[in-house]
């Protein structure tokens, strides 16, 4: 008997594509509406912090280094208002085995589906989760298959993207390639579907636990070394993973008041399905075409339920241009002598104007590093923004607009702290929400669920959804 | 250099969805092109760059479509060199560590 392998039907077996292919029945959390036992989820299908750390230590994961960034603190002091200039820190997870802090997720997903009986892991991804799951399945024994989105339609590949390839295929895994667009997903389905491998999803509970060590072992190092919790932890944002995972863990350390921040790229204004926008951006992850979709409705992920909810966690959100991140990335190489990749440096662009803002005897952490190579560093990738008629400029980077030009900072006062409005973020969540599960109605314990999942107040809530005309039952 | 031997490693390209089977309320430069995909692995028989082939990839899939390459070269690299970037540089060292740095 041959399946209808039209796009039509693959999509409408997804479910049970699904539940095959990751073996949580997340029927369970489920309340029949907006909804769902997220504290459950977590703690049922996933696995307890000692659990990972004992997972994560057999494969070589985790406890990587903190460095204090004495040079990049004495620029920004250089900058900042007397008295003023945070203590910069970084936890440089490129030292994981696949290069990021991807490692710790993929270390979980791959112990999982290894100890379910599965043959083999699949992962969709065109970035470091795909290269930590190749070399975790390698460790384990087990197949892998990475599905990236690639090429344009003139088979042209970002670098960064082509790196990932040659890592994924130097740990043995086998890469499928596609061009630009969302139907990606059914070209998963259709290979989870041939093979009965494993899902490793990038949001699942295990895979969102595998990160809380990270936010864990942070607090622990801090108060080992400087006998203090950080002021605040910046984190680079795309799918919400990281934010969720490391705040998570930094919650379980109880460092109560040790502030969240997010920070992506701005890539404001590229649409990410189009096929000529794609090669025009220079940052692949950690931007705002991810970051903003995920915090403001996470369940468009391939699994049921997003196990990262970065809106639950986030105190603030901010965004960085891309000059300005590619200027930080140079002055990490020439003033730290750190040369690393692009994503952790987001959040170290963030940092270095965060810092200038805060006390001399305050402590800003940079959570996670990667490494950096062939393709995916500044000049490899300005070299490709210029092929594709990128104009390169010294300026003012908020004159940057992204898919015309980059603009360096011509100074590093340039580089400024620009808060991304989680109010707006939060409302519109709950407006996705509304509008996904077409409610004009809905329970009070829904109602409570938005309360906790926008990390906001019932007035909050109410005020939106009256808005919207829906009434709590 | 386009016979290509039964073992031979090669890439293959094929059209997964043509432009009028893709998803609705794609961007309009993206609906007028085919969703397409490429994938590596040992040729099952000989056969010719442009001609269609069957192959095995390393997690042992067995896959059809047009043979693209043959032993593909990655070709990613550091680009050309960027001015710009040294300039940066000398902004920051000479800032920090002042201005006989570049001597
Ligand atoms: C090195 C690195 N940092 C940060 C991120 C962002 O993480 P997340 O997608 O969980 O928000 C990614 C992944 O996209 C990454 O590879």
């Amino acid at each position: 008997m041959s399946r209808d392998m039209s796009y039509d039907a693959v999509m409408s077996r997804k479910n049970e594509i699904m539940k095959k292919a990751i073996g949580i029945d997340y029927d369970v959390f489920e309340t029949g509406g907006i909804g769902f036992d997220y504290e459950r989820m977590m703690r049922e299908a996933g696995y307890s912090l000692e659990e990972i750390q004992k997972i994560q230590s057999s494969t070589g994961v985790g406890n990587t280094p903190i460095l204090e960034l004495k040079n990049l603190t004495a620029l920004a002091r250089k900058l900042a208002p007397k008295g003023k200039g945070a203590r910069i820190f970084i936890k440089d997870e490129a030292t994981n085995p696949s290069g990021s802090f991807k490692a710790r997720r993929a270390s979980v997903s791959v112990y999982h589906a290894k100890k379910l009986g599965y043959k083999g892991v699949i992962a969709a991804t065109s970035g470091n989760y795909g290269a930590a799951v190749a070399s975790q399945a390698a460790m384990a024994g087990l197949k892998c298959i990475v599905v990236q989105e690639c090429y344009d339609s003139k088979m042209v590949g970002q670098p960064e993207i082509l790196e990932k390839q040659r890592a994924c295929e130097a740990y043995g895994a086998e890469v499928v390639q596609l061009s630009v667009g969302p139907e990606l997903f059914y070209s998963f389905l259709c290979l989870l579907e041939e093979t009965g491998y494993f899902n490793a999803s990038l949001y699942t509970p295990f895979g969102i636990a595998g990160v809380e060590t990270l936010g864990y072992e942070l607090i622990m190092q801090f108060r080992e070394k400087l006998g203090r919790d950080p002021d605040k932890v910046v984190i680079t944002h795309a799918g919400g993973g990281n934010v969720t995972g490391t705040a998570r863990g930094i919650k379980k350390a109880g460092a109560e008041h040790t502030e969240i921040v997010g920070a992506s790229v701005d890539l404001s204004g590229l649409h990410m399905a189009s096929d000529r926008d794609f090669n025009r951006k220079s940052f692949t992850t950690g931007h705002t075409g991810f970051g903003i979709p995920f915090a403001t409705w996470p369940d468009r992920a391939d699994v049921p339920r997003n196990a990262a909810r970065p809106l639950r966690y986030l105190d603030r959100y901010l965004t960085v241009k891309q000059g300005e991140v590619f200027y930080i990335t140079e002055a990490l190489s020439v003033l730290e002598g750190l040369e690393r990749g692009p994503a952790g440096n987001t959040s170290l662009t963030a940092a270095f104007a965060l810092a200038q803002e805060m006390d001399e005897d305050q402590i800003i952490v940079v959570q996670e590093t990667e490494y950096t190579g062939a393709g995916k560093h500044p000049m490899p990738q300005i070299s490709f923004a210029k092929q594709n008629g990128i104009e390169i400029l010294f300026g003012d980077p908020d004159t940057e607009v992204p898919g015309q030009n980059i603009v360096f900072p011509d100074h590093p006062s340039k580089i400024k702290v620009r808060d991304f409005d989680l109010g707006k973020a939060r409302m519109s969540y709950i407006k996705n929400a509304i509008n996904n599960y077409g409610k004009k109605e809905i329970s009070q314990y829904d109602f409570e669920f938005l309360v906790k999942d926008t990390n906001s107040d019932e007035n909050f809530v109410r005020s939106v959804l009256s808005e919207l005309d829906v009434k709590v039952l | 250099m386009d016979t290509i031997k039964k073992g031979d490693w090669v890439q293959i390209h094929k059209i997964v969805l043509k432009p009028e089977e893709r998803a609705s309320h794609l961007p309009e430069d993206t609906k007028k092109v085919p969703l397409e995909m490429w994938v590596k692995g040992f040729a099952l028989s000989d056969g010719k760059i442009g001609e269609e082939i069957e192959i095995k990839t390393v997690t042992g899939r067995i896959v059809k479509g047009t043979a693209i390459k043959l032993n593909p070269r990655y070709i990613h690299d550091f680009g050309d060199y960027v001015p710009e970037l040294a300039k940066i540089d000398m902004q920051l060292k000479e800032m920090l560590f002042g201005g006989d740095c570049d001597e």
